[in-house]
């Protein structure tokens, strides 16, 4: 895997050199994110956005570890658990807002990963398993922050539950049964508070697990850059150690600098007031939305409004899933073979359609179910589907792309090379210290 | 860390200590990180500790005045059992009879309880070797040899005023703090 020029581990120490005939766990890490992975030298800043949601699911897992040694998934006293959190625990409140506020970091990093991924063709081959297992890795996030929010057993926790679980019950003959079946009765209850509580435990680490996976598919051809042009020799990469071990952990500082801003100064800035009111079957609060990173989403839902052949409900459902489901069809949907969209100009204007329509969605998911937004919500689903499914196909066909460079190392050098061949050192100016 | 140079060494900016500007802000930014790291790390332990509401039942107020020369009784402090007895003056005999300097864990009666109250002997039921509950406080136990209070689980021996005469148990019971707020109330806490 990866390049031929890639260097090999070779530990000095005995004790390693010992460790490495035996368990060459350390050559996997210095193979993985170690001076053994060669990578692009042109990466910009949009690369860095993996290795933060990296971050953000271990500051998930250590933040809920936490959390669950004092949380109490029983529905009579689950609500009060997590006031207990709040006012008693030591530091109790600032894990468990960094736990609330840390699921809102990692959608917004992994959000800015995949709109990464869409712009710069990282679907298209030969990283196409790369990017579904990384649509897998979106689902099941999905899932665990749905479950996760369910836990607290307020008023938006419970009705969450009730509307999410009663998407499912849209389909066809075993809409019914399935949502009985994931509730475990007929309401949300005590069945489905405990069942949530253990798969939220659960897949954050199905997610490392898959993320393990989306690593290893990345590796094989190397990571992608911004020219969208294949590594070709040496002078195109450098070593991940120290090069983007730097660059990230920079990076991580500048993102966990925005997290303690949510965490600090605005900690319910996300969240809804009326989760802080217990679970009450008999009353539903007047206006429920889901948190912001479902909002597109959840417009997509409630953009169907009148039955066309099958029930207006099942059509939301269908459209909701499909919104993610037609992604993993984005390698062969995408057919141009120029990867990256800076040498795209066409695609470059649609893909900014496409981020404005998406933030439209998720204005409108975030409103109440009233005109005009729905309308708006109806017009942004259509276009949604008509990028992937019409747009994309006829510019793959009809598109002029701009001429690629040969070469990462000529694409970073604007073909200065004479400007960037061994300098005359007379010239240089030592670094100041 | 070493800093990797990938230009021709001759490059290097050297400075008059022998240290690189590069060295400095590796050592730098690695020193913030690990501050920071061990930061987090104090939330993540302290969460542990007794919560708040754990530590508001850090004191309660036992009434006495139903317990009778010779009787005990048992009551819970922080979830561990406190054994609150009124000493007959013969127990009380007994304890002042012993030579202190003989004992395992020397104390006098006095010293393990209050002026004025001397005959009110209030210890954690809870044996000093491994954590168990004597017997001795409720009707119709053993207690023990010595009249006090005799551990099941590995045979330490209390006497009349809770101090350990025999076994592997290696301090007296222990006497919590408390104060008589009134004849018949004691505030243990």
């Amino acid at each position: 895997m990866s390049f031929p020029w890639a260097e090999e581990y070779r530990p000095k120490h005995p004790l390693m050199r010992w460790l490495d005939d035996r368990l060459p766990l350390p050559r996997l890490v210095y193979n993985s994110v170690g001076g053994g992975y060669p990578v692009p030298r042109n990466l910009n800043y949009m690369w860095n956005f993996g290795v933060l949601a990296g971050l953000a699911l271990a500051l998930q897992i250590v933040t809920g570890i936490v959390l669950a040694m004092h949380y109490n998934s029983n529905a009579d006293t689950a609500f009060n658990s997590v006031e207990h959190i709040m006012r008693d625990v030591n530091q109790g409140w600032f894990l468990r807002y960094a736990h609330s506020n840390g699921a809102s970091f990692f959608f917004i990093v992994t959000y800015l990963h995949i709109f990464r991924g869409l712009y710069y063709g990282s679907y298209k081959a030969p990283r196409e398993m790369v990017w579904m297992l990384g649509l897998v890795i979106f689902l099941l996030m999905m899932a665990t922050a749905f479950m996760g929010y369910v836990l607290p057993w307020g008023q938006m926790s419970f009705w969450a539950a009730k509307v999410i679980t009663g998407l499912f019950g849209a389909i066809p003959l075993v809409g019914d049964p399935i949502q009985h079946w994931l509730l475990g009765g007929y309401a949300p209850d005590q069945p489905t508070l405990t069942r949530f509580f253990s798969l939220h435990y659960l897949l954050p680490f199905v997610i490392a697990g898959v993320i393990i996976l989306h690593i290893w598919a990345l590796h094989i051809p190397g990571s992608g850059n911004p020219t969208g042009v294949d590594v070709k020799t040496p002078q195109d990469t450098v070593p991940f150690h120290p090069y983007y071990t730097a660059k990230d952990g920079w990076f991580a500082g500048l993102g966990l600098i925005l997290l303690s801003v949510l965490v600090f100064y605005l900690p319910n800035y996300l969240g809804h007031p009326v989760n802080y009111v217990p679970a009450n079957p008999l009353s539903t609060p007047s206006h429920i939305v889901p948190e912001w990173y479902f909002w597109p989403f959840y417009a997509i839902l409630r953009a169907f409004t009148s039955d066309f052949i099958l029930p207006a409900k099942l059509w939301g459902v269908l459209a909701m899933f499909s919104s993610i489901l037609l992604l993993f069809f984005l390698p062969w949907i995408d057919k141009s073979p120029v990867r990256s969209g800076s040498y795209r100009p066409m695609f470059r204007i649609f893909f900014l359609i496409l981020i404005i329509d998406v933030a439209v969605l998720g204005f409108c998911g975030g409103r109440p179910a009233v005109e005009p937004y729905v309308m708006i919500s109806q017009v942004a689903t259509a276009y949604y589907f008509a990028h992937f499914l019409i747009i994309l196909p006829i510019l793959s066909m009809v598109e002029r792309t701009k001429p690629l460079p040969h070469s990462i190392s000529e694409s970073v050098l604007h073909g200065e090379e004479a400007e960037a061949a061994p300098a005359d050192l007379s010239g240089v100016a030592p670094a100041q210290a | 860390m070493a800093a990797v140079e990938t230009n021709d060494g001759a490059i290097h900016a050297v400075e008059e200590g022998g240290v690189r500007r590069r060295d400095f802000i590796n050592i730098a930014a690695v020193s913030v990180a690990g501050v920071g790291a061990v930061t987090l790390l104090y939330p993540l332990v302290n969460q542990m500790n007794p919560s708040a509401d754990v530590l508001a039942l850090a004191q309660i107020d036992v009434d006495i005045s139903a317990i009778q020369p010779g009787q005990a009784i048992k009551t819970i402090w922080r979830k561990q059992p406190i054994f609150i007895r009124n000493l007959t003056p013969a127990e009380q005999a007994a304890a002042n009879a012993v030579d202190v300097s003989t004992l395992r864990d020397p104390q006098t009666l006095a010293e393990r309880t209050k002026d004025g109250h001397r005959n009110w002997l209030i210890t954690l039921g809870v044996c000093t070797h491994l954590g168990c509950v004597p017997l001795g406080a409720a009707e119709g136990e053993t207690r023990g040899e010595y009249g006090g209070y005799f551990c099941p689980c590995h045979g330490s021996v209390y006497d009349t005023a809770a101090r350990i005469r025999k076994g592997p148990a290696p301090r007296n019971l222990e006497v919590p703090d408390y104060e008589f707020t009134s004849a018949t109330q004691v505030r243990i806490g």
